[in-house]
């Protein structure tokens, strides 16, 4: 069985390696976790003021909608256009473009195995939470784990491929992880992470449905903290979106190659 | 001190000079900045639903809130960030070396060599959303309201500073700080909104051991006119005990320095 053309052995050394290496950081990669406090924050505002019923929630499903865009935030955070300008700008990208395989999946080997690395902590900083909010303590039924897993996995995907499309612009700029931050801008206010996206005025709510963002954040934290949600149309809309970006990486990414100029070689 | 004047003015004209090379990631910046101050604005205007306040602060001095938030972040931006997340690079690469070695302060000189330029209007947007959203709110300037406020700015500033650069010091020891930074920055965010938005726990926490609180929670109220002179005197010994620390800090840390590649 082949996955992306790659062999059963290929992608479990991929993956073996790369959770060996993350394994050496996993101080930092505690600390990345860490780094994701927003959604806590903002938590700590939104039930405080009791604004929660304005749109529909209230201080137990704030504590499980927030508890939930943190987990799905967790194991979708996306770095690959740092990681890929840093080894475009080295030189280390040559040797990488000449082995048969595509220099993409290292890093999503990387960022797999990074996931696996950030579990214990993550799964440290919801036990916190809920000894501190022992009232929103609740267990996700498996039907409602599995899609919410499903769906995390899919909204990596699309983020993964987001930045990749930045990413690919490296062969045509050399900063172009400051173009990720036009990506980051929506992401942070549009995806959920600060609010759940029923909060939104609809008119603003139709607009932002539009972009890929809410599916980032919103719908999987929303199937997870077993929120009422469209299911079918949340997967449709994530398939949907990865069906527009696949080519559109591809595509940028070989046209890219061919410009390539080995920096730093 | 002339000699400290002379080397930030050889310092930032080379800086600008570099950065005109760069002309489109002033523009993304600038793209950026807008975006994140719109959404902020927005998701802020969600708290103002159905006559409800936050924390007992109105719509325009929350306002007022987002402008210093947005001048601090600027400064970061400009100073803090391209500074103080470089001295990693210097430890790993082993680099400090030849910054030890000028005859000029270690920390002076690791905290202003660069300047991005591309700060500079977030800077200006921050300080004008401050000015017009305090008249909207019906505060009236005063000589004495404005340099409460500037002082506060400073005291502000100068405990971002020291906090960030005790993290960055850290490097000495634990090579990769810069997601200990990240955590820093998450932490800040709290700053877009009043203390008094917060449970009271939160508050304890933003107020005494990480200082959001006096980062923009109190310069606002300072132009409002509503500062305490207390909180400022306050402010002023514990931005003095945070600048020290760093020092002293800074100065410990140089002395296990084992420098790399040696």
């Amino acid at each position: 069985m082949r996955i992306f053309g790659l062999s059963y052995k290929v992608i479990k050394t991929l993956l073996t390696t790369q959770y060996a290496y993350m394994l050496e950081y996993r101080i930092e990669i505690a600390l990345w976790a860490l780094s994701g406090v927003l959604p806590f924050i903002m938590f700590s505002l939104w039930s405080q003021n009791d604004v929660g019923n304005t749109f529909g929630l209230n201080d137990i499903g704030l504590a499980r909608y927030f508890l939930s865009a943190f987990i799905v935030r967790q194991f979708s955070v996306v770095w690959v256009v740092f990681s890929f300008e840093e080894d475009s700008l080295s030189g280390r990208l040559s040797p990488y473009l000449l082995q048969p395989l595509h220099p993409l999946l290292r890093y999503v080997a990387a960022h797999l195995a990074e996931q696996a690395t950030r579990l214990p902590f993550a799964a440290a900083i919801a036990v916190t939470f809920f000894i501190l909010n022992p009232s929103s303590f609740w267990l996700p039924s498996l039907p409602q784990f599995f899609l919410a897993y499903l769906s995390t996995h899919l909204a990596f995907s699309i983020a993964f491929l987001l930045q990749s499309l930045v990413a690919a612009l490296c062969f045509w700029t050399e900063k172009s992880s400051a173009l990720e931050r036009l990506i980051f801008v929506p992401y942070l206010f549009l995806s959920g992470l600060l609010v759940p996206l029923s909060a939104f005025p609809s008119s603003v709510l139709k607009v932002a449905m539009l972009t890929p963002f809410p599916y980032l954040i919103n719908f999987p934290a929303k199937i997870l903290s077993g929120m009422s949600v469209d299911i079918l149309n949340g997967f449709i809309a994530q398939i949907l979106w990865m069906l527009i970006l696949i080519p559109s990486v591809n595509i940028l990414w070989k046209l890219g190659v061919k410009r390539y100029t080995a920096m730093g070689a | 001190m002339n000699r400290y004047f002379k080397t930030i003015r050889l310092f930032w004209s080379t800086a600008f000079a570099s950065q005109l090379e760069y002309q489109l990631n002033f523009l993304i910046e600038l793209l950026a900045m807008l975006g994140t101050l719109l959404g902020s604005v927005f998701i802020l205007s969600l708290f103002y639903t159905e006559g409800r306040q936050l924390g007992d602060w109105s719509w325009e001095s929350a306002l007022v809130i987002q402008g210093v938030y947005t001048f601090l972040d600027g400064l970061t931006n400009a100073l803090l960030r391209p500074n103080l997340t470089e001295i990693v690079n210097y430890v790993r690469e082993g680099t400090l070396d030849y910054v030890l070695l000028k005859p000029i302060d270690s920390q002076f000189w690791l905290s202003v060599k660069k300047f991005s330029f591309a700060g500079l209007p977030e800077i200006i947007l921050g300080l004008s959303i401050v000015f017009w959203a305090a008249i909207q709110s019906g505060s009236s300037f005063s000589i004495y309201s404005l340099s409460l406020f500037i002082i506060s700015l400073l005291i502000g500033f100068v405990i971002l500073y020291s906090v960030w650069f005790l993290i960055a010091a850290s490097s000495i020891w634990f090579v990769k700080t810069w997601n200990a930074t990240e955590v820093l920055r998450a932490l800040l965010a709290a700053g877009r909104y009043p203390i008094s938005a917060y449970p009271v726990t939160l508050r304890f926490i933003f107020t005494l051991v990480l200082p959001v609180a006096f980062l923009t929670t109190f310069p606002a109220e300072a132009i409002l006119g509503e500062l305490k002179i207390t909180i400022l005197f306050f402010g002023l010994m514990l931005c003095g005990l945070f600048f020290f620390l760093s020092r002293f800090f800074w100065k410990f840390a140089l002395k296990h320095y084992t420098s790399a590649s040696s």
